[in-house]
């Protein structure tokens, strides 16, 4: 894989949901390149029939009751640092045009 | 040497009212700010802290049992969520965050009576290996001003070595806490995935993260880690801790198989090897028996790691958007422009390195060939640990390739800078307990030396430590 493109850049930041600027651009261009040039190697080891492995300890589908409990955290608690909230809701800007 | 003494000795002079915790924690705040040239702390929690204290001491005067860690101050990374101060993980966008919650491990040893005093600088969500990407400032090692404390957790291991408190919680995604423990010479323990509850604590890589203590001894990392360990109904990979405990360290090593990993040895920095080579003959002299172990696909394991991480990174931070907490951009027309600017304004460039890393290995076209290509060579690292420690107890290497390197000789070369985690990483992807205790130094430098041992054998690795620690004092 070569080098990544200014446009592979400005998708990779539109897919992150960050603004670059051009002096970023070109720095991320060369970074992140090279790093993806450094993890090539995993593209020429033999894996044979491994599965990949997402869950190191073993644990599967851990569940609970679905019920509501009481705990110390109040609403107040977990919305005092929303940037704009109303009626225990968090308000954003609207989303459909 | 230390002002604090031996973390159990401490709680023993609060019990029996030789000290008392407000001393404690006074003497804790003191120091704090004696070294406040090292940069290490980022907020104390004084208020907070002397009330528990006064509560502490009432409690004791009263005849009541204030637990196993009563009126012990500790100093918390700033990823963990704990009351007294904002939680900001070194990061502009979480800068102000007021702590709604504690974390779990913060209120385990809050209920045996420990006191959290000061919340530690560390690289911004914990991305790095020096805490020069904290968003506000770097830490200076306590041995060299000039140089690095390792990190993530830099922040913890210097305000430990310091001793601003008896003891640093720290976290550990892929070397954070050991590499930092081992630059500034303090104990790091990173404990079996799942051990200690993850939950009020700020996620990188949510398959990778752990939390441990840092601590000036063995003995005190094994009390803290058996405060903190075991199922927490609010972290679903959690696991039960061991029926033992972890704080019975009293057997011996003779007959202890450990094996010395041929891959970290291979190039390996002279002056490093010669310090954990001298420490493998005391081992041997010991009687512990001491082979060569090699595991082929190591040398892999930085490339796994820096795909999987910055996937994993890519996706905790998508809740920064500006909406639900911390920086929201103010003047926006619409709500994309509102998650662009606050995310744009408020993370620093190696958050937004790893988002875009994560981004690209996860996108279709390349997931494949990238992440789940990742997460398969990873099974063979697995499968390698489990045939090493089929001939083997413990496996043993450097913590490091090198001792502190100078602030700012890194930073402007990413890829070097991941490189330092070379020799820590693998035990992350494989979920197993590691340890990074003090072997000696090189031009007054600590060297760590790195002892690794299988999943849930936690106990067996403390024990083996505190002996080898006690060989290399």
């Amino acid at each position: 894989m070569g080098k990544l493109t200014r446009e592979d850049v400005l998708k990779l930041a539109r897919l992150a949901k960050l603004e670059l600027t051009d002096g970023e651009v070109e720095k991320f261009r060369g970074e992140i390149s090279e790093i993806l040039a450094y993890v090539e190697q995993l593209q020429k080891v033999e894996v044979d029939d491994l599965e990949p492995t997402y869950q190191v300890t073993g644990l599967k589908n851990v569940t609970r009751e679905d019920e509501v409990k009481d705990y110390k955290t109040t609403p107040k608690d977990l919305l005092k640092n929303v940037p704009a909230a109303q009626d225990n809701q968090i308000k954003v800007k609207r989303v459909l045009a | 040497m230390s002002q604090w003494g031996s973390v159990s000795s401490l709680v023993k002079d609060v019990q029996t009212r030789k000290r008392t915790a407000k001393e404690l924690v006074q003497q804790s705040l003191k120091t704090i700010k004696e070294n406040e040239d090292y940069k290490a702390i980022i907020a104390t929690t004084e208020v907070r802290a002397l009330k528990r204290a006064d509560e502490i001491d009432r409690q004791i005067a009263q005849g009541e049992d204030a637990g196993r860690l009563a009126g012990v101050p500790f100093i918390a990374k700033d990823n963990f969520l704990a009351f007294g101060a904002d939680t900001t993980a070194a990061s502009n966008i979480l800068k102000g965050f007021d702590t709604p919650y504690q974390a779990t491990a913060i209120e385990r040893l809050e209920a045996e009576g420990a006191i959290c005093v000061a919340k530690a600088n560390l690289d911004a969500f914990a991305h790095g290996s020096s805490t020069e990407n904290s968003d506000f400032f770097a830490t200076h090692n306590p041995h060299d001003k000039t140089r690095v404390p390792g990190g993530s957790s830099g922040g913890s291991a210097a305000a430990v070595v310091l001793d601003m408190a008896p003891f640093a919680l720290g976290t550990d995604t892929g070397g954070s806490i050991r590499l930092p423990a081992a630059f500034c010479g303090a104990v790091g323990y990173k404990p079996t995935y799942g051990l200690v509850s993850r939950y009020g604590v700020i996620a990188m890589a949510s398959s990778t993260d752990v939390i441990g203590p840092l601590t000036r001894s063995v003995e005190d990392a094994a009390l803290v880690l058996d405060v903190m360990a075991g199922k927490d109904e609010f972290d679903s990979t959690t696991i039960e801790r061991g029926k033992e405990g972890y704080t019975d360290l009293a057997g011996n090593l003779k007959g202890k198989k450990i094996g010395l990993i041929k891959e970290y040895f291979d190039g390996l920095d002279e002056d490093v090897k010669k310090v954990i080579d001298a420490a493998t003959i005391k081992l041997k002299k010991a009687g512990a028996e001491v082979v060569e172990v090699s595991m082929p696909s190591l040398p892999l394991a930085l490339a796994v790691y820096y795909i999987i991480c910055p996937a994993e990174v890519s996706s905790n931070l998508s809740r920064y958007d500006g909406q639900r907490f911390g920086f929201s951009a103010k003047d926006v027309k619409d709500i994309d422009e509102s998650y662009k600017k606050s995310r744009s304004q408020g993370f620093g460039s190696e958050a937004k390195r790893r988002i875009m890393i994560g981004a690209y290995v996860l996108s279709s076209g390349y997931y494949d060939a990238y992440y789940k290509r990742a997460q398969t060579v990873r099974t063979k690292l697995i499968n390698e640990f489990k045939e090493a420690f089929s001939n083997v107890d413990f496996l043993l290497g450097p913590t490091a390739p090198s001792t502190a390197f100078k602030i700012g000789q890194n930073t402007d070369d990413p890829l070097k800078m991941y490189l330092t985690d070379i020799m820590t990483v693998a035990v992350n992807l494989v979920g197993v307990p590691a340890i990074s205790v003090p072997a000696g130094e090189i031009s007054g430098l600590p060297v760590g030396l790195q002892l690794i041992a299988p999943q849930k054998k936690d106990r067996e690795l403390l024990e083996m430590a505190d002996k080898t620690e006690e060989l290399l004092k």
